[in-house]
């Protein structure tokens, strides 16, 4: 006989008979999301260098686009960025693949599959407050749309400089390349969201039916090809929009000088 | 010939401990096989279930390391050399003896979901696109190592509150079938409680026929019932209207 004791009749944080490192992937992902977490809202609070026109450039940090301030003229007496960033901070917070990376990172509701939660909480999922409120997904959907709209505005704008007589030209910097995958990325997250992959075609029953239904049947492959990488469009945009504020930064406080590819 | 120690769970629903096997490895073996040479040479009563040893039936179900899989499809190789190989049987349901468990309790959700039911006067023709996600569902083995692992289940003991993944693959098969007449989204929402799955995806993760069952069925059914109980303009729309699905 064995003196291993069997973990069939006990449950609690961590009770588990899995010899594998069950424990990388939540405290990777814990750790990322609490990276991002502690930049973002640094700057955020900042409420500077969010704009690089040094040499004609002008590159707008994601986390202030739209320029509220320019665009409408109101004054706040906090960061613009607060004015934008609860919409992708809410539609990150109500995506599926992220609702299933923090509840097992800072839940542990799992932290892996198999693995026991802590004891003593009387679980509810997604039926009562706070977490109902992740049915409104769509909606941030809606509005993220709309900021991505803005950002691929200011994606384009990149490729334009100001001359020393005023006038505009083309040319890429580092930035603008930077600006534009960072879009791309941004389009790919959105895009394979699983409240759209359902609202353009998923919730029909029969794709054959009509002719909108057969057209749906298109866009639902569309996203469902986009929707199948989800995981990793949520980490790269998530990176890529941090990194690309953080290069718009540099440049506009001087730290770092943007590369011209084409004058 | 190489051995390995392999521990398997001995006991009944009054308890039961880990108890040492060696067996003699061959290429090609899966942890069924083991069992079955344990049987036939150490423990002639260990008590297992299986059938076609092919990964189809879905009896073999046991938790082999800790995670939840099919014996027949879980090859000794897979796990370093010397390894020992831990087999115990599936948490989430009431132990019988050594691996078999009691699955009762999936044929009883099972009874509560409204069967097909076709629309009057159905034109029996469709096309592949219409029921290439219902065929993936119907894929299921009904192995039920997605209610094992799932923790609404597993940890929270919510059974009276909760279908589980695997009876919301059922649910989505229905509800997806384009000949299917029926509105099952209430029953989603209150029998089937499927507000209690934070989709975490564990059953995905475990499912030895690949079914992707967080993407393409329980967050479509969410989606679903969100359109009827969650989205205010819909609910709107469907009040000023007077629409109703099906």
């Amino acid at each position: 006989m064995s003196d291993s004791t069997s973990v069939l009749d006990r449950k609690g944080l961590g009770v588990t008979s899995r010899h594998d490192t069950w424990w990388l992937s939540p405290l990777l992902i814990f750790l990322g999301l609490v990276a991002f977490g502690i930049y973002s809202t640094w700057a955020a609070w900042q409420g500077k260098y969010y704009v690089d026109t040094v040499h004609g450039a002008d590159y707008l940090s994601p986390f202030y686009s739209p320029d509220i301030h320019s665009l409408l003229g109101i004054n706040v007496p906090f960061s613009y960025a607060f004015l934008i960033l609860w919409i992708p901070l809410g539609f990150r917070a109500t995506c599926y693949y992220y609702r299933k990376s923090y509840y097992r990172a800072f839940f542990l509701s799992p932290a892996a599959c198999a693995v026991g939660e802590p004891a003593g909480r009387k679980y509810k999922g997604e039926t009562a407050f706070p977490f109902i409120l992740q049915n409104i997904h769509r909606y941030f959907w809606y509005l993220a749309t709309i900021v991505l709209a803005f950002l691929w505005y200011d994606a384009i704008r990149a490729f334009l400089f100001t001359g020393k007589d005023g006038s505009l030209h083309f040319g890429i910097g580092l930035g603008t390349v930077i600006m534009l995958v960072n879009v791309i990325a941004l389009t790919g997250f959105s895009f394979g969201c699983n409240s759209l992959r359902h609202l353009v075609g998923g919730k029909l029953d029969c794709f054959s039916c009509s002719g909108s239904a057969r057209t749906r049947y298109k866009l639902w492959g569309g996203v469902t090809i986009l929707n199948l990488r989800h995981m990793e469009w949520a980490w790269v945009s998530l990176f890529s929009v941090g990194f690309t504020d953080l290069y718009i930064r540099l440049c506009a406080m001087g730290i770092w000088h943007d590369v011209r590819i084409i004058h | 010939m190489s051995t390995r120690l392999f521990k398997v769970w001995r006991g009944d629903k009054a308890g039961g401990q880990l108890v040492d096997y060696t067996v003699e490895v061959q290429d090609g073996m899966v942890v069924l096989d083991a069992i079955h040479q344990i049987q036939r040479e150490q423990a002639h009563d260990l008590a297992c279930r299986w059938n076609c040893k092919a990964a189809k039936c879905g009896s073999c179900s046991a938790e082999v390391n800790g995670k939840p899989r099919l014996m027949c499809k879980t090859r000794l190789d897979d796990f370093v050399e010397g390894q020992t190989i831990t087999v115990q049987p599936m948490k989430a349901f009431p132990i019988i003896r050594d691996l078999v468990t009691d699955v009762s309790w999936n044929y009883t959700v099972n009874k509560k979901i409204p069967p097909f039911t076709p629309k009057p006067d159905t034109t029996w023709l469709m096309q592949q696109r219409d029921v290439d996600r219902s065929q993936e569902f119907r894929k299921c083995i009904e192995c039920f190592l997605c209610q094992n692992v799932c923790h609404v289940l597993r940890e929270h003991d919510l059974e009276d509150k909760f279908f589980g993944p695997r009876f919301l693959v059922r649910v989505a098969s229905l509800e997806m079938h384009p000949l299917d007449s029926l509105d099952r989204t209430a029953l989603l929402k209150d029998e089937g409680g499927i507000g209690l799955c934070n989709i975490t995806k564990c059953c995905t993760e475990v499912c030895p026929e690949e079914i992707h069952i967080t993407d393409n069925a329980i967050i479509p059914l969410k989606e679903r019932v969100v359109d009827k109980y969650y989205d205010p303009i819909r609910i709107a729309l469907r009040v000023l209207t007077g629409g109703g699905k099906k």
